[in-house]
């Protein structure tokens, strides 16, 4: 039985340098990282030392207080550097390539002649767990868990997201072998949600042993946690997994191939890119040789994912583990002057969801805006903003006033549980006060955490 | 600018705040997103308040000129005289009238927001941007400086800054000031020797009162013999008829007479979305639904008045427009929002009617719902919890 939602609320964020539909190869990066950090909550226990020598496929570290999650390294070579933050905070392992990419041998398998405990264990020993998360939460999954469903979204609608109808086309093999895997790991059902309006690519359409869902409507409608809202919400007690689409090929690309291969297309995006499209690359790779002689200006900001969630990283930074995209937008950390481009001016620039700026005469011009907070951290004081972009049946102000003040119970009531930072996003995005909505409900999912769960 | 910069640990270190009001106030600062979403909506709250400030300006205007107007008929002793006539004179009147209390009430609660600011070493919040608007218009331009001052002290530290600040207070400080005046000076602030500019001061002619028409509906509720001597309601029409006070031909507070001005300002509110039209329509509508229920059952002449020129007197639109809508002091949720509108213009009529020796029921009735808004609100909430539990049980 398919579900069609349609959500009236939500914003779509008109900005200039979508990929164009081309994907290309570059040169082999030359440097790869896994950062511990793009693993919400998770403490490392390397296994490896700098200068050992790795295959794809080997151990990097493991979750200490989990041991049987672990994380392997996408290329063969040598581990290069460990860098650490405060308190020795492992934010980045870095492995340099060698020239010959070799695999550990993991064995081909076929998830439909496997249990699901045989599945679990597939996963769990190769190194393919880390890429499902489970609401609540955000965090990767919890192997002892049974989840009522597993949610894949085969769309993204944030701004200048990558198409997945287009990047996954032609993996058909991958995608459903990477289904049958997940079909197993759950007694409810897989979900796999595709837009409404457009047709989808066939291998969603395709996909065998799956819900299909259609959803119409603005940004947040690609969110899984959208999708899981108003298909089959979680109510306390129950567990979800999600998936990202390109994730599934890969877990049936490994399944099929027996070779530890993360390669994956990557969105390369913004205003700032000088010929915005897709590249083939390997999860973790560095993304200097990605925009070598790509970007416009050096006042810009790299983020690791989109505009909305993605991660600020270093020009010679690393694409984040569970990334698509790497937008590139200006910075905006000059002062604007209030007649000319700041508070009291016309705006035509500037994107608001209020008209109180003469831009909303062309709200679907693709505009390049910047980093700018434009304006200054407030006290709440303008109310019903979120309620607009928020497509829950959850009052989202409340909730995030909850977390502010710590309610436990409140926040329980209000639906933390069926909530991710990402589905904040665009409150965040449209707050006149400029909080920083997502870090307050992040807080809050660790909160009950550790104290509800 | 930046030269000016005090250091944070330096010798004026207590005045940062001061220095980043202005220097905010002049450019909006290149601080960049650090975390969460990388690009932002390019509103901000002085845009919000400089926009309310903005759909005010009409009502100002209008209020300036008025005040002219109504000193003019009370020297002349001629309720006819015509609008447009002696034009240069009321406005000069007018503006010498109104721009000091504007003035006066902007310096003194910018003072003490800046002092409060220096001494808890926050922000400089624009929230008084608004407030330093509204209490001029809610004013009788005959009252004293003095008064001003000290109610605009009073609402600012009382109605707000005690309870931490903009954004943080229960009841609209434009509306605290007000009442402040209200119970605290009354003979300045009703009766029918303030509405028209200088007329304390001045001999009226025979047969001419100073009163708003309101004050006049006020003494609609006494014995049915005295309705006669008066002329009823045909005679109050009359005199103030309901195009009177859509226009704003009437006298009474600075900014308030004027419904053509006040929906000049409510259509910039509602167009760039900055009020709750949910607030406003509700308000509105609950104010007629009010006057209608009198008009159903009338026990006096009052009662019978027109729903419409019921809530054309007075401050209701104003209230309807400016007040309500306080996004602070209003209800939060959205179901929320309609049962705060459409209680606040009820009690505002019945407040007025019912009860006349408050001819301001507007007031009133939005501080009593400014009160009553969070728990609305509570009870918005649980129903929402509650929703999302039966949920769970049918599932």
């Amino acid at each position: 039985m398919s579900k069609t939602i349609k959500l009236r609320k939500g914003l779509d964020i008109a900005l200039k340098g979508e990929a164009d539909k081309v994907k290309s190869n570059v040169d082999a990066p030359a440097s790869f990282a896994i950062k511990p950090p793009d693993f919400h909550g998770l403490t490392p226990k390397m296994v490896v030392k700098v200068g050992d020598k790795v295959k794809a496929g080997s151990v990097i570290f493991y979750n200490k207080y989990k041991e049987e999650i672990q994380f392997r390294s996408p290329v063969s070579g040598e581990v290069s550097e460990i860098v650490r933050g405060a308190k020795r905070r492992i934010l980045e392992v870095r492995i340099t390539p060698d020239s010959e990419n070799q695999f550990e041998d993991l064995g081909a398998v076929k998830a439909d002649s496997m249990s699901s405990d045989e599945v679990k264990a597939y996963l769990l020993k190769n190194g393919l767990w880390p890429f499902l998360k489970m609401r609540p939460i955000d965090v990767i999954a919890n192997p002892e868990d049974k989840p009522k469903a597993i949610f894949i979204s085969a769309f993204d609608t944030a701004p200048l997201a990558p198409d997945y109808d287009f990047v996954l086309h032609g993996e058909n093999e991958a995608f459903q072998a990477g289904i049958d895997a997940l079909t197993k790991l759950t007694e409810g059902k897989v979900h796999l949600t595709t837009r409404g309006g457009v047709s989808a690519d066939s291998c969603f359409t395709g996909a065998k042993g799956v819900q299909q869902n259609t959803v119409f409507g603005k940004h947040p409608a690609g969110n899984v946690g959208t999708q899981i809202h108003h298909i089959d919400p979680i109510n306390k007690g129950e567990i979800v997994w999600t998936i990202n689409a390109q994730d599934v090929a890969i877990i049936g690309r490994v399944m099929t191939s027996g070779q530890f291969d993360l390669s994956k297309v990557v969105a390369v995006t913004g205003s700032e890119v000088k010929n915005p499209k897709y590249v083939k690359t390997i999860v973790g790779s560095s993304i200097s040789n990605i925009m070598e002689n790509n970007v416009e200006g050096d006042n810009v900001r790299y983020i690791s994912g989109n505009v909305l969630t993605g991660d600020k990283i270093p020009a010679d930074g690393y694409l984040g583990y569970y990334s698509s995209q790497i937008t590139v937008i200006p910075e905006g950390n000059e002062p604007k002057f209030m007649v000319t481009k700041g508070w009291m001016g016309p705006g035509a620039g500037k994107f608001s969801i209020n008209r109180s700026y003469f831009s909303w005469l062309a709200p679907n011009k693709k505009r390049s805006l910047d980093t700018n907070l434009n304006g200054e951290v407030r006290a709440f004081v303008v109310t019903g903003e979120m309620e607009k972009v928020f497509p829950f049946d959850i009052l989202p102000m409340q909730l995030v006033k909850s977390v502010m003040y710590n309610d436990l119970d409140l926040m329980e009531n209000l639906g933390i549980y069926e909530v991710a930072p990402e589905d904040f996003a665009l409150c965040e995005f449209v707050c006149t006060s400029k909080i920083e909505i997502q870090d307050i409900i992040r807080n809050g999912l660790d909160e009950v955490h550790r104290e509800c769960m | 600018m930046r030269k000016f910069e005090p250091e944070h640990d330096g010798k004026w270190a207590k005045l940062h705040p001061v220095w980043d009001g202005f220097y905010t106030f002049l450019f909006t600062p290149g601080e960049t997103t650090q975390k969460g979403a990388h690009i932002r909506d390019g509103i901000d709250l002085k845009r919000t308040m400089f926009m309310v400030v903005l759909a005010l300006v009409p009502c100002l205007l209008f209020g300036i000129y008025n005040t002219g107007h109504w000193h003019y008929v009370a020297e002349t002793g001629n309720y006819n005289l015509p609008f447009m006539d002696m034009f240069g004179d009321k406005l000069i009147y007018g503006l010498w009238q109104v721009i000091p209390i504007v003035i006066v009430s902007y310096l003194v609660g910018l003072g003490v927001e800046f002092a409060f600011c220096i001494k808890n070493g926050h922000a400089i919040q624009e929230g008084f941007l608004v407030s330093g608007m509204l209490i001029p218009l809610i004013v009788p331009a005959d009252v004293p400086l003095w008064m001003v001052a000290v109610a605009t002290v009073f609402a600012v530290v009382i109605g707000k800054e005690v309870f931490g600040g903009t954004g943080m207070n229960i009841v609209n400080v434009a509306l605290t000031a007000r009442a402040f005046l209200f119970f605290g000076y009354p003979t300045m602030m009703s009766g029918d020797k303030v509405w028209m500019s200088g007329s304390g001061d001045m001999t009226l002619a025979d047969g001419f009162s100073g009163a708003t028409p309101l004050g006049e509906l006020a003494s609609f509720t006494g014995p049915k013999a005295d309705w006669a001597i008066q002329g009823g309601l045909e005679a109050f029409s009359a005199k103030w008829s309901l195009m009177d006070s859509f226009y704003g031909l009437v006298p009474g507070s600075i900014g308030e007479t004027s419904v053509i001005a006040i929906l000049l300002g409510a259509a910039l509110l509602l167009y760039t979305g900055i009020a709750s039209w949910k607030i406003m329509v509700s308000f509105i509508l609950g104010g007629l639904g009010m006057a209608f229920l009198f008009n159903a059952f009338p026990a006096n002449l009052y009662m019978e008045l027109d729903a419409f020129h019921q809530i054309f007197l007075g401050g209701f639109m104003f209230g309807a427009v400016f007040m309500a809508t306080d996004p602070v002091t209003a209800a939060q949720t959205s179901t929320g929002k309609y049962i705060y509108g459409l209680l606040g213009g009820a009690f505002a009529i019945l407040v007025r009617v019912v009860n006349p020796a408050y001819p301001e029921g507007v007031m009133m009735a939005i501080l009593f719902m400014n009160v009553m808004a969070p728990m609305i609100d509570h009870y918005v909430i649980q129903s929402n919890i509650k929703r999302r539990l039966k949920r769970l049980k049918t599932a």
